[in-house]
Parts: C-alpha cells; sequence; structure tokens
C-alpha cells in the first residue's frame, strides 16, 4: 500500500493523506505540474478528469471537467495560492460553471500538498481543509463525497469513544 | 474531487447532517454514545428547557442517530451505533478516493520513458 498514514480531525474540518513514491520529489512534482498527467489520476475511476487549462503558477487558475458514466460533465476548477517547486503547493478548488468560474457555494475547499525526501523516493501529504460545518452540509447537499466524509468525521470521533452497548 | 461516486445520497443523509449541524445535538450524541440517558438527565447538562432538549432529542431521533426506549417513567436515549457505523463507512469511502488517487499516481510513476 503507498498511502503510509492518514490523519482526520473533525474539529478542523480536515483530512491528512501521507504517501510514499519510489521517485524523488521533483518527478512526483510532475505528476501535478502536467495536465496531461494530472487529467489521468484526479478523477475517481468513475468520473475521470479532463484539465482544459491548467495556469500553474501563484494566482494561477486551472479548469477541468469530470465525465460521469453517462457522459454527463461535472466542472471543477482549482486557484494556485501558493507554489514551490518541487517541495510545496497551496490551492483552492471549487465546483466551477463550463467558464471555469467558482461557483459561490459551497465555498472552496484548500488543499496543502508537501512533497519531501522520503521512504523509497518521496513523502507526500495531502492535506484538505474545509470552511465549515454548513459548508460540509451543502456539499453534501450537493451530493460531494467529501463533504459527506468530512461531516461525518464527527461521528468517527464518536465511534472511538468506549461503547457501552 | 466532487464526487459523485457511488455513495447513496438520500433523505436520511440529509437528516444526519441537518442533526448534525448542531453544537448541542452533537453533545447529547456523544454523551449517549458513552452510556443511555434519560431526557430530563440530559436536560441537567444544558442552559435550556426540558422541551427545548426534547426537540433535540427528536431531531436526533428522525435522523436515527438515538433512539428512545421507555424504562419505568422515563425515556432512555441512546445513540445508535448502526447509524454511527455506516456514518463511519462513508468516511473510509473518502480515503478510499484518496487511496485510488495514489495508486493511479504511483502507476504513472512506475513507467517507463516518463520524463523525470
Amino acid at each position: 500500500m503507498t498511502v503510509v498514514s492518514s490523519h482526520r480531525d473533525p474539529e478542523r474540518l480536515t483530512l491528512a493523506i501521507t504517501s510514499e513514491f519510489a521517485a524523488p520529489p521533483a518527478r512526483v512534482w510532475q505528476v501535478w505540474e502536467d495536465a496531461q498527467q494530472l487529467s489521468r489520476w484526479w478523477g475517481p475511476p468513475t468520473w475521470p478528469a479532463t484539465f482544459t487549462r491548467h495556469d500553474f503558477a501563484v494566482d494561477g487558475r486551472s479548469h477541468y471537467y469530470m465525465t460521469g458514466p453517462e457522459g454527463e460533465h461535472a466542472y471543477g476548477a482549482w486557484k494556485v495560492t501558493d507554489l514551490a517547486p518541487p517541495h510545496r503547493l497551496v490551492f483552492t478548488d471549487a465546483f466551477a460553471d463550463a467558464d471555469g468560474e467558482f461557483l459561490d457555494d459551497p465555498a472552496p475547499m484548500r488543499i496543502e500538498v508537501s512533497i519531501e525526501d522520503g521512504g523509497p523516493g518521496s513523502r507526500m501529504t495531502v492535506t484538505t481543509h474545509f470552511s465549515s460545518l454548513e459548508h460540509l452540509q451543502q456539499v453534501a447537499d450537493m451530493g460531494m463525497e467529501e463533504g459527506m466524509t468530512l461531516a461525518l468525521g464527527q461521528i468517527d470521533g464518536l465511534l472511538a469513544e468506549p461503547a457501552s452497548v | 474531487m466532487y464526487n459523485l461516486m457511488v455513495v447513496d445520497y438520500d433523505v436520511a443523509t440529509d437528516r444526519i447532517f441537518g442533526a448534525l449541524a448542531d453544537v448541542t445535538r452533537r453533545d447529547i450524541l456523544t454523551r449517549t454514545a458513552r452510556a443511555p440517558e434519560s431526557v430530563s438527565g440530559l436536560a441537567r447538562h444544558y442552559a435550556m428547557s426540558f422541551a427545548a432538549v426534547q426537540k433535540h432529542v427528536a431531531v436526533l431521533e428522525r435522523a436515527t442517530l438515538v433512539t428512545k426506549e421507555r424504562r419505568g417513567r422515563e425515556q432512555l436515549v441512546r445513540a445508535d451505533r448502526e447509524t454511527l457505523h455506516r456514518a463511519a463507512e462513508l468516511l473510509q469511502a473518502y480515503e478510499q478516493l484518496w487511496e485510488q488517487r495514489v495508486d493511479a499516481i504511483a502507476d504513472i510513476l512506475s513507467e517507463e520513458g516518463t520524463p523525470s
């Protein structure tokens, strides 16, 4: 398994996932930097993503769509807020219209990526931050799995407590 | 990342989120996951009326996050472990999405002739 650890923090509405790769950070960076490679892994298997714009620089925008099982499209967009190749990337990610403009609701999520030397080559940590529980509610209403799961992180905390049943 | 992945999203899920959106209800859930408690016992923990606490419990009950059972003159409230487990499963599904992404990245990295 390439994923070495994951951490859910329901208080801060974050999820961090750390994985290791047998390649140096400069190579791992390319799977984020190169739109063609990015398109091969960003979408879930049932909703493959296609990046139509990828301005990989601070304040740069990326546009993509994902194609569903019935051929339908769901649009998304990124805005890069911090970037230091090949180690650090911070961007916001949200639903968008067909022109790549962020929709107002829900607020974008912030994703931080760090890629360091480690393990068999690189160790990458991706941390997703949501803005509020209300945001999660909205996201859930839109059928986004992420929203659901993060709101449910609270429940996961409960499960960790001793049960009386 | 917006996943339209195969998780059944339904009214029940909607109710779970609504129920969790309130701090008192989350606290009630935490307490009753530890041990069942009567509505009047719960009411002592909060600076609000018995009726208000009763309403919160009713919201949790509709979301199937708690169940009530009569014991003598009291109604005991307990967290529904089954709903909690279903929720935990959805959370795991999100992690699986990232596991799939990471596996796809590893595949790309293992290809020969990829520029490095």
